[in-house]
């Protein structure tokens, strides 16, 4: 990402000696004609009126009791009392958290696999990563249409299941709420491992290769190099590779809604999901904003971390 | 697991026959193709079934399973998915959000970074962060607020209601992915460019803009894909259905076509094709922004 691409190119492009370099920076970053507050105003000014004027009026809207005609009524903070008594709201919060830990760890350790594995140049390793990062192109509907006629009750699934007898095993994936979530994490598995494995390679590729040179010669199994080099090494990596997932899994929307909904029966409602329906299906419109606050809440913590982390990256160059 | 076999044999102080080394070679080359191919098939498998799929007759896959082998060739189901699915307008409708909202969102964003990577703006680094932190909120947040402003100002219900908003939404972490590209250019080519007399908005257009083509190819190519494949928005603005972008009226084709999987899959091949195209032609600068772009 930003701190192991960038920062190979901003080595590679301001060569010269520390001191020559610096001088003509501090000379160079002149006081900015009109034109350029102007360059920098508008864009900004774009964003706050698009951006975050809504998530101040989404803030507020959460304290309002509105179906968007009538008029509102304000309620304080009832409607984030309300929420811990949802049966819904639990349920859309535990799948949430079952969607990080899932989808988050299992794309973060076979996406760090992955990369061990390709993430050398040989023949051949070209088409093996196309081949993984392929379906990033693709639409999460587009994903979602494609599982589908693997997990639909005349799908590939249960076809395969029928032809080695195992009858007893076929079931309506997507309708059985003991198993539609878990269907739904392997489509959109599908589609992260890839990802994650690019930004794992990309790391992997600004490590210091002398370090695994001396830990070779020192006689360091594959394994240990592994647990014992490279993986210290790239804890920043990894940090932004959490984060990344993270964030992904909090607004994870479209796969659920193109599969199923959040059916049967809430059993793959995530907060997002529940927060669209509630939002433009019941027209609850401040309890959805309510839901909308907490996903804010629950991202808080790892977007102020990615923020301390580009603003010390920032500084340091 | 398999890294490099060869050059651990090489300095690794192990005293191995040379025949037994090119054993070990040989097993970790064939152990490595057999998990890339087998990796490999998986992730393909599911596009190929699809794309068969696509192919086949409604008769053929009702008979015949959708597992089997195809008894059929056809292309009726990509006419009926173009014509009756009203594919073509969705399409039409997908290029006139995306194109715009990429060009619209980069130049915007390629000036913010001009400004604050070259020049001592007050604050630049706080108006920065500002920047991104706004396209790391939770779309959740500005659904609502977003559909009713937009109600407010008449344009509910429009394309440009969608433009405006993934422009704004975007600029943040373009501005912010660009700002760290432009300031690794060197000041003396400003330099140089001020003392031939350019002022600043050409030392912008003709200096440091092609200087950045790389940065700015690569978050073209991504946004393309994300714009295109965007379906909370379209959503959440667009009610008639002639308006929904494709990646939208794929997803409700799927509730009118539910039993005809032949025409669904036509339909999916037909979504997926444009950004796999933005794709193959600028997969080195996609893999590149992939890269630098891991916030989205």
């Amino acid at each position: 990402m930003t701190g192991t691409t960038l920062e190979r190119d901003r080595r590679r492009v301001s060569s010269p000696p520390p001191s020559v370099a610096f001088e003509p920076r501090r000379r160079g970053m002149r006081i900015p004609p009109p034109i350029v507050l102007a360059l920098v105003l508008v864009p900004f000014l774009v964003e706050a009126v698009g951006v975050f004027w809504p998530a101040f009026q989404g803030v507020a809207l959460s304290f309002l009791h509105w179906n968007g005609i009538g008029p509102a009524r304000n309620v304080g903070v009832q409607n984030f009392v309300d929420l811990f008594s949802d049966p819904i709201f639990i349920t859309a919060l535990k799948n949430t958290a079952i969607w990080i830990v899932l989808f988050g760890g299992i794309s973060f350790l076979a996406g760090l696999g992955v990369a061990m594995l390709f993430q050398s140049e040989r023949r051949g390793v070209g088409i093996y990563r196309t081949a993984l990062f392929l379906p990033i192109v693709f639409s999460l509907v587009v994903t979602a249409l494609i599982w589908g006629t693997f997990f639909q009750p005349n799908g590939v699934l249960n076809n395969a299941l029928d032809a080695v007898g195992l009858h007893s095993w076929t079931r309506v994936w997507l309708g059985d709420s003991n198993t539609a979530l878990y269907v739904v994490i392997v489509a959109a598995l599908w589609r992260e491992i890839g990802y994650v494995m690019v930004l794992f390679i990309a790391g992997l590729k600004a490590l210091d290769p002398s370090v695994q040179e001396a830990a070779r010669v020192d006689g360091a199994t594959t394994w240990q190099r592994f647990w014992h080099v490279t993986f210290p090494q790239m804890r920043s990596v990894n940090l932004v590779v959490l984060s990344v997932l993270i964030i992904d899994s909090l607004r994870s929307f479209d796969i659920v809604w193109a599969m199923t909904k959040g059916g049967p029966y809430h059993s793959t409602e995530l907060l997002s999901t529940y927060m669209f329906s509630t939002a433009f299906e019941t027209h609850a419109l401040g309890y959805a904003s309510a839901i909308a606050v907490v996903i804010f809440i629950l991202a808080i913590a790892v977007i102020v971390s990615y923020l301390v982390r580009a603003l010390s990256e920032e500084k340091e160059s | 697991m398999t890294i490099a076999p060869a050059t651990t044999a090489r300095v690794a102080p192990l005293k191995l026959s040379s025949r037994r080394r090119g054993r070990r070679r040989i097993a970790a080359t064939v152990g490595f193709h057999t998990t890339g191919i087998i990796i490999s098939l998986a992730w393909f498998a599911p596009i190929l079934v699809v794309l068969v799929t696509s192919f086949r007759t409604f008769d053929d896959v009702t008979a015949n399973g959708i597992a089997s082998l195809p008894h059929t060739f056809t292309l009726q189901t990509y006419v009926q998915a173009w014509n009756q699915g009203g594919l073509f307008q969705a399409l039409v409708n997908s290029m006139i959000v995306t194109i715009p909202t990429v060009i619209i969102s980069l130049v915007l964003s390629a000036a913010a970074a001009f400004g604050l990577s070259r020049y001592r703006v007050p604050f630049r680094r706080t108006i920065l962060l500002i920047m991104l932190a706004g396209n790391l909120l939770p779309v959740q947040m500005l659904l609502i607020p977003i559909a009713r402003i937009t109600q407010q100002a008449n344009i509910f219900d429009t394309l440009g209601a969608l433009i405006a908003v993934q422009v704004a939404f975007g600029i943040g972490f373009y501005t912010f992915v660009l700002y760290g590209f432009m300031r690794t250019i060197p000041t003396e080519l400003q330099e140089a460019a001020t003392l031939d007399g350019a002022g600043t908005v050409r030392i912008f257009l003709q200096v440091i803009l092609p200087l950045a083509r790389p940065a700015i190819a690569a978050l073209g190519a991504l946004s393309f894909t994300w714009i295109f494949n965007d379906l909370l928005w379209s959503i959440t603005l667009l009610q008639t259905s002639e308006k929904l972008p494709i990646t939208a009226a794929v997803l409700s084709l799927q509730g009118q076509y539910v039993s005809s999987w032949s025409v669904i899959a036509a339909a999916t091949v037909v979504a997926a094709i444009p950004s796999t195209i933005v794709f193959l032609v600028f997969q080195r600068s996609f893999i590149g922004g992939l890269a630098l772009g891991s916030v989205k």
